[in-house]
C-alpha cells in the first residue's frame, strides 16, 4: 500500500475542525449527554491528529496515543454516564444549568 | 484515488459530526456520531494504519457508543426532552460559544499555516505497534490498565446505586424540595 | 566597713527593704514596716558616714565595678560606681536628710492605709538616687536618673484615687520626659563621638578632642542642659513642679526639693570640663538660673498655698545653683545645693507639721498665730526661711553670698547676672518672711487639732542645726573642680549682698506684720490686680503650654480619634469581600460556564504561543 500523497495539514485541518466543534458542542449543549458526546468527538479529534503525525514520520507512537487515548475515552465514558444515572435520579432532569447546588 | 476517497471521508465526518452535535434527539445524535467514527476510521486506514482503524471501529463505535444508546434507552428521556433541547438550540445560544469555538479554529489554521510537509504513505502494520507498544511504551500499558481498572470500580460504584434508593438520598429530596420552597417564595 | 569592697551596700539596703515591702504588699505588722522603711535608710547613712570618714582621711577617689551591665562589641557599661567629693556630699545629703525625712514620714503618714506603699516607693526612690550620683558611666546614671523620675511619679500620685493627683503626677512625668528625651540623645551624641560613656574615661577623651566653642560639645553640652533642666524645674520645664506639690509632704521635701531636683544641678557638674568646652552652654546656664530664679520668686509671692510658696522658692532656689555653675562657680553651686537641701527640707517638714496638725489646710490665709501654738514648729520655720532668705549667719548665706560675688565678678554680664540675683535675694526674704508672719503671727483663723511627736519634732531639731551650722561646713571638692576664686571685690557690693535679705525682711514685716506700709491701693487697681492674678498664674506658663502643646495634641487626637487610617484598611478589607462575592458567582456550578471560561483562557493562551512562534 503506497502512497496517499496529501499534505499532512489537512488531515490536522480536518482535527482541529472536529476539535473546535466538539468545543463548541461543550459550551453549546445543555445536556450532560451531548457534553460526553462533545467530548468524544474532541478526544477522537485528538486521536486522529496524533495518528496523522505517526504517518508522516512513518513511526508506530502515533498509534500508541491513540490506543492510550482510546482507553481514556473508554474510562471517561463509564464513569461519566455512571455520573448521568446518578444526576438523573438526584435532579430528574439532564440540564446542566439547572443541576447545580452551588449559590455563587 | 486514494486522495479522493479521503477527501470524501473527511467530508463525511466532518458533516457527521456536525450534524451529531446539533440534534435535539439524544439517539439521532448518536447513529450521527457512530457515522463521523467510522468515517474517521476510514481516514485511519488511509493514512497506514488499520490497526487504530479496527480499534476505531471496535471499541468507539461499538463499544462505547453502544454504552451510550444503553444509557439513553435507560432514561427513557421521551419526546418532552427533545422539545426543550429544540429550545436550548435557539440560535441566541450559538453566539459566544460559536465565536470563540471559530477563533479557536482559525488560530490553529494559523498556526498551521507555515508548516508543510507530506505524509510519508507507509503502513504501519500492527506488529510494528505491538512490539513498540510492550516495548518501550510498557508502563504506559500498566497506567491505561489502572486507569482502566478505576474507571471500572468508579463506574460500578455509581451504577449500583442507582438501583438502591439510600437515605442519604432521601435527605437530599428534602433539601431538594425546601429549595423548591424558598425558590417559589420570593 | 569602709573602703571600695562595701560600696554596694550603700544602695542595697533601700533596695532590698523596696523589694521586701513590694514583694509583702503591705502585709507586714505596721512596726515591722516603718522599721524597715526608715532603718534601712538609717544602715546606708551610716555606711555613707563611714565611707566619708574614710575618704576625708584619705582623699582616695574609689573607684568600682560590680559587674559588666552588658557587653555589646566595645561597649560595655558596668554596675560600676565613682566615688569621689562630689558624689560624697551628694550621698550624704541623701541618706542623711532621706534618713530625717523617713523618719518624719513614720508619723506623718500614720494613719494613712499605704503605709507600706509609702516607704516601698520611697526607699526605692532613695536607691535610685544613689545610682545616679554614685554611677561611674552615664547609662548607670541615666537608670537612677529614670528611677527617680518614676518614684516621682508615682509619689506625687500616692493618692491615687484623686484624679487631680494622677493628672499631677502625669503631668510631672511627661513634663520631665521631654527633657530625659534630651538627655538620651546628649548621650547618644557623646557615645558616637566619643566611644564611651563612661564619664572619666568620656571627660578625659572630651578635653583631648575639642577645643573650647567647638560644635559638638555645644551641641551635647546643651542636649545634657535640655535634661537637667527638666529635672530640676527649671525654665521652661520648670510647670510640673508646683503641681507635684499633690504629693505627701515628707515626699515633696525628700524628692521635689533635697534631692531628685538637684539632680540637674548634679549632673552639670558632673560634667563641668565638658560645659566649659561649651561657653555659649555654660552661660545659657547662668542666663537659665537668672530667668527661672526671678520668675519663680515673683510668682511665689503672689501665692496663696504653703507647699506651692515653697515649690516656687524651691524652682527659684534652684536657679541660683543654675546661676552658680553658670559662672563657673561649681563648688559654690553645690555648696548650695547641699544648704538648699537641709533648710527646704526643713521648711517642707515644718510645713507638713502645720498641714498635718490643722486638718490639712493648705492656705496660709486660714492660718495664723501659730507660734505660740506649735512653737516647734515655728522655731524650725523661723530659722529655715532664715536660711532661705540668706539672712546673715545662717547656712543660706553662706551658700547665697559667694554665688552672687561669683556673678558679680563674672566679665561683661557679670553686672546684670548680680542685680538680678540680688534682686531674687531681696523678693526671697519678702515671699519667706509674709510665709512666717502670716501663717505664725496674728490672729488665730484655725485651731491646731494635734501636736507633733518626737518623731516629727527631732528631725526638725536636727535640720534646725543643720540650716545654721551647714554653712560653717568645708566640702571635699577640691579636687572635683577647678580653683575658682572671683578676686578682689568691692566691699560695697559685698555690703549691698548682705543688706538685700534684710531689706527684704523690713518689706515683709511692714506689709504683713506692722502694717506700716500698704500696697492695698495698688493690688485693689486695675493694673495690680492682672498683676497679681499674673503671677499667681505662675506668669501664664500652664497656660501656654496648654495652647502650645496640649491643645493642639487634642486636637490631632480627636482628628484621630475616628481613625482614618483605618478606612484604609476597611477599604481593602470592603475590596476583599466585595471581589470575594463577584468572584463566587464565577464558581456558580455551572458546567458551560466552566467550559466556556476555559475555551476563553485556551484562546488566549493559543495566542499567545502564536506570537512568540511568529
Amino acid at each position: 500500500m503506497n502512497g496517499l500523497q496529501i499534505p499532512l495539514e489537512h488531515v490536522l485541518i480536518i482535527a482541529s475542525f472536529m476539535f473546535s466543534f466538539g468545543l463548541l458542542g461543550l459550551m453549546l449543549r445543555r445536556n450532560i449527554i451531548f457534553m460526553l458526546m462533545s467530548l468524544e468527538v474532541m478526544l477522537n479529534a485528538a486521536a486522529l491528529a496524533f495518528v496523522a503525525a505517526g504517518a508522516k514520520w512513518a513511526q508506530a507512537d502515533g498509534q500508541i496515543i491513540f490506543l492510550l487515548i482510546l482507553s481514556v475515552a473508554a474510562a471517561e465514558v463509564a464513569v461519566g454516564l455512571g455520573l448521568v444515572l446518578q444526576i438523573q435520579r438526584r435532579f430528574k432532569t439532564l440540564d446542566m444549568d439547572t443541576a447545580k447546588r452551588m449559590r455563587g | 484515488m486514494m486522495e479522493s476517497l479521503f477527501y470524501l471521508a473527511s467530508f463525511i465526518a466532518l458533516v457527521a459530526t456536525v450534524l451529531a452535535l446539533s440534534r435535539a434527539n439524544a439517539t439521532h445524535a448518536l447513529i450521527y456520531l457512530i457515522v463521523s467514527l467510522l468515517a474517521v476510521a476510514v481516514i485511519f486506514f488511509l493514512l497506514g494504519a488499520p490497526f487504530a482503524a479496527a480499534l476505531e471501529v471496535l471499541i468507539y463505535a461499538g463499544a462505547i457508543m453502544v454504552l451510550f444508546i444503553f444509557v439513553i434507552m435507560m432514561l427513557n428521556l421521551g419526546d418532552s426532552g427533545v422539545a426543550k433541547e429544540r429550545q436550548w438550540l435557539s440560535p441566541r445560544y450559538w453566539i459566544v460559544p460559536g465565536l470563540l469555538a471559530a477563533i479557536l479554529f482559525g488560530e490553529m489554521l494559523v498556526a498551521l499555516q507555515h508548516h508543510s510537509a507530506a505524509l510519508s504513505g507507509k503502513m504501519i502494520s500492527p506488529k510494528a505497534v505491538a512490539l513498540e507498544l510492550f516495548g518501550p511504551y510498557v508502563l504506559a500499558v500498566e497506567i491505561a490498565s489502572m486507569l482502566l481498572l478505576a474507571g471500572l470500580v468508579g463506574a460500578y460504584h455509581l451504577g449500583r446505586r442507582f438501583l438502591a434508593r439510600t437515605e442519604m438520598e432521601e435527605e437530599l429530596q428534602e433539601e431538594l424540595k425546601e429549595q423548591e420552597q424558598q425558590r417559589a417564595q420570593p | 566597713m569602709a573602703g571600695s569592697n562595701y560600696l554596694w551596700l550603700i544602695p542595697f539596703f533601700p533596695l532590698l527593704s523596696a523589694t521586701l515591702l513590694m514583694v509583702t504588699a503591705g502585709q507586714l505588722p505596721k512596726k515591722i514596716i516603718g522599721f524597715l522603711g526608715a532603718g534601712s535608710i538609717a544602715l546606708s547613712a551610716l555606711c555613707v558616714a563611714l565611707q566619708a570618714q574614710h575618704f576625708l582621711a584619705s582623699g582616695e577617689i574609689m573607684q568600682v565595678t560590680l559587674w559588666t551591665w552588658m557587653s555589646v562589641a566595645n561597649f560595655a557599661p558596668g554596675i560600676a560606681f565613682y566615688i569621689d567629693g562630689l558624689s560624697i556630699v551628694m550621698m550624704s545629703v541623701i541618706t542623711g536628710v532621706g534618713f530625717l525625712i523617713h523618719l518624719y514620714s513614720l508619723e506623718f503618714m500614720d494613719d494613712d492605709s499605704s503605709y507600706s506603699r509609702y516607704f516601698a516607693y520611697m526607699n526605692l526612690f532613695v536607691a535610685a538616687m544613689l545610682l545616679l550620683v554614685m554611677a561611674d558611666n552615664l547609662l548607670l546614671l541615666y537608670l537612677g536618673w529614670e528611677g527617680v523620675g518614676v518614684c516621682s511619679y508615682l509619689l506625687v500620685g500616692f493618692w491615687y484615687r484623686d484624679p487631680a493627683n494622677g493628672k499631677a503626677a502625669r503631668k510631672a512625668f511627661v513634663v520631665t520626659r521631654v527633657g530625659d528625651a534630651a538627655m538620651a540623645l546628649g548621650l547618644f551624641l557623646l557615645f558616637t563621638e566619643l566611644g564611651s560613656l563612661d564619664i572619666q574615661t568620656l571627660l578625659l577623651a572630651a578635653d583631648s578632642k575639642w577645643q573650647s566653642g567647638d560644635l559638638i560639645p555645644t551641641i551635647a553640652t546643651a542636649l545634657l542642659l535640655g535634661g537637667a533642666v527638666g529635672k530640676s524645674a527649671q525654665l521652661p520645664l520648670h510647670t510640673w513642679l508646683p503641681d507635684a506639690m499633690a504629693g505627701p509632704t515628707p515626699v515633696s521635701a525628700l524628692i521635689h526639693a533635697a534631692t531628685m531636683v538637684t539632680a540637674g544641678v548634679y549632673l552639670i557638674a558632673r560634667h563641668y570640663s565638658l560645659f566649659l568646652l561649651a561657653p555659649i552652654t555654660l552661660e545659657a546656664v547662668a542666663w537659665i538660673g537668672l530667668a527661672t530664679l526671678l520668675i519663680a520668686a515673683f510668682t511665689a509671692l503672689a501665692q496663696q498655698d504653703i507647699k506651692r510658696i515653697l515649690a516656687y522658692s524651691t524652682i527659684s532656689q534652684i536657679g541660683y545653683m543654675f546661676l552658680a555653675l553658670g559662672v563657673g562657680a561649681f563648688s559654690a553651686g553645690i555648696f548650695h545645693l547641699m544648704t538648699h537641701a537641709f533648710f527646704k527640707a526643713l521648711l517642707f517638714l515644718a510645713a507638713g507639721a502645720v498641714i498635718h496638725c490643722l486638718h490639712h489646710e493648705h492656705n496660709i490665709f486660714k492660718m495664723g498665730g501659730l507660734r505660740t501654738r506649735l512653737p516647734i514648729v515655728f522655731w524650725s520655720f523661723l530659722i529655715g526661711s532664715a536660711a532661705l532668705a540668706a539672712l546673715p549667719f545662717t547656712s543660706g548665706f553662706y551658700s547665697k553670698d559667694p554665688i552672687l560675688l561669683s556673678a558679680w565678678a563674672m566679665p561683661n554680664i557679670g553686672s546684670y547676672l548680680w542685680a538680678g540675683g540680688l534682686l531674687g535675694a531681696l523678693l526671697t526674704a519678702i515671699y519667706s518672711f509674709r510665709l512666717v508672719f502670716v501663717v505664725f503671727f496674728g490672729e488665730a483663723k484655725t485651731l491646731p487639732n494635734k501636736q507633733p511627736g518626737w518623731k516629727m519634732s527631732l528631725p526638725l531639731a536636727l535640720l534646725c542645726l543643720l540650716s545654721i551650722i551647714g554653712g560653717w561646713f568645708v566640702l571635699p571638692l577640691d579636687h572635683v573642680f577647678p580653683a575658682y576664686s572671683h578676686g578682689e571685690i568691692n566691699h560695697s557690693v559685698e555690703i549691698i549682698s548682705i543688706a538685700t535679705p534684710l531689706i527684704g525682711l523690713a518689706i515683709a514685716y511692714g506689709l504683713f506684720l506692722g502694717k506700716q506700709l500698704s500696697i492695698s491701693g495698688f493690688t485693689q487697681s486695675t493694673l495690680g490686680k492682672a498683676l497679681q492674678s499674673f503671677c499667681f498664674s505662675g506668669w501664664r506658663f500652664d497656660a501656654l503650654y496648654q495652647l502650645l502643646w496640649v491643645c493642639p495634641y487634642q486636637v490631632l487626637a480627636q482628628l484621630w480619634r475616628n481613625e482614618p487610617i483605618d478606612y484604609l484598611y476597611r477599604g481593602i478589607v470592603s475590596l476583599m469581600q466585595w471581589s470575594n462575592e463577584q468572584l463566587s458567582k464565577l464558581q456558580s456550578g455551572e458546567l458551560r460556564w466552566y467550559a466556556t471560561s476555559m475555551v476563553f483562557g485556551l484562546v488566549i493562551l493559543v495566542l499567545i504561543m502564536l506570537r512568540s512562534l511568529s
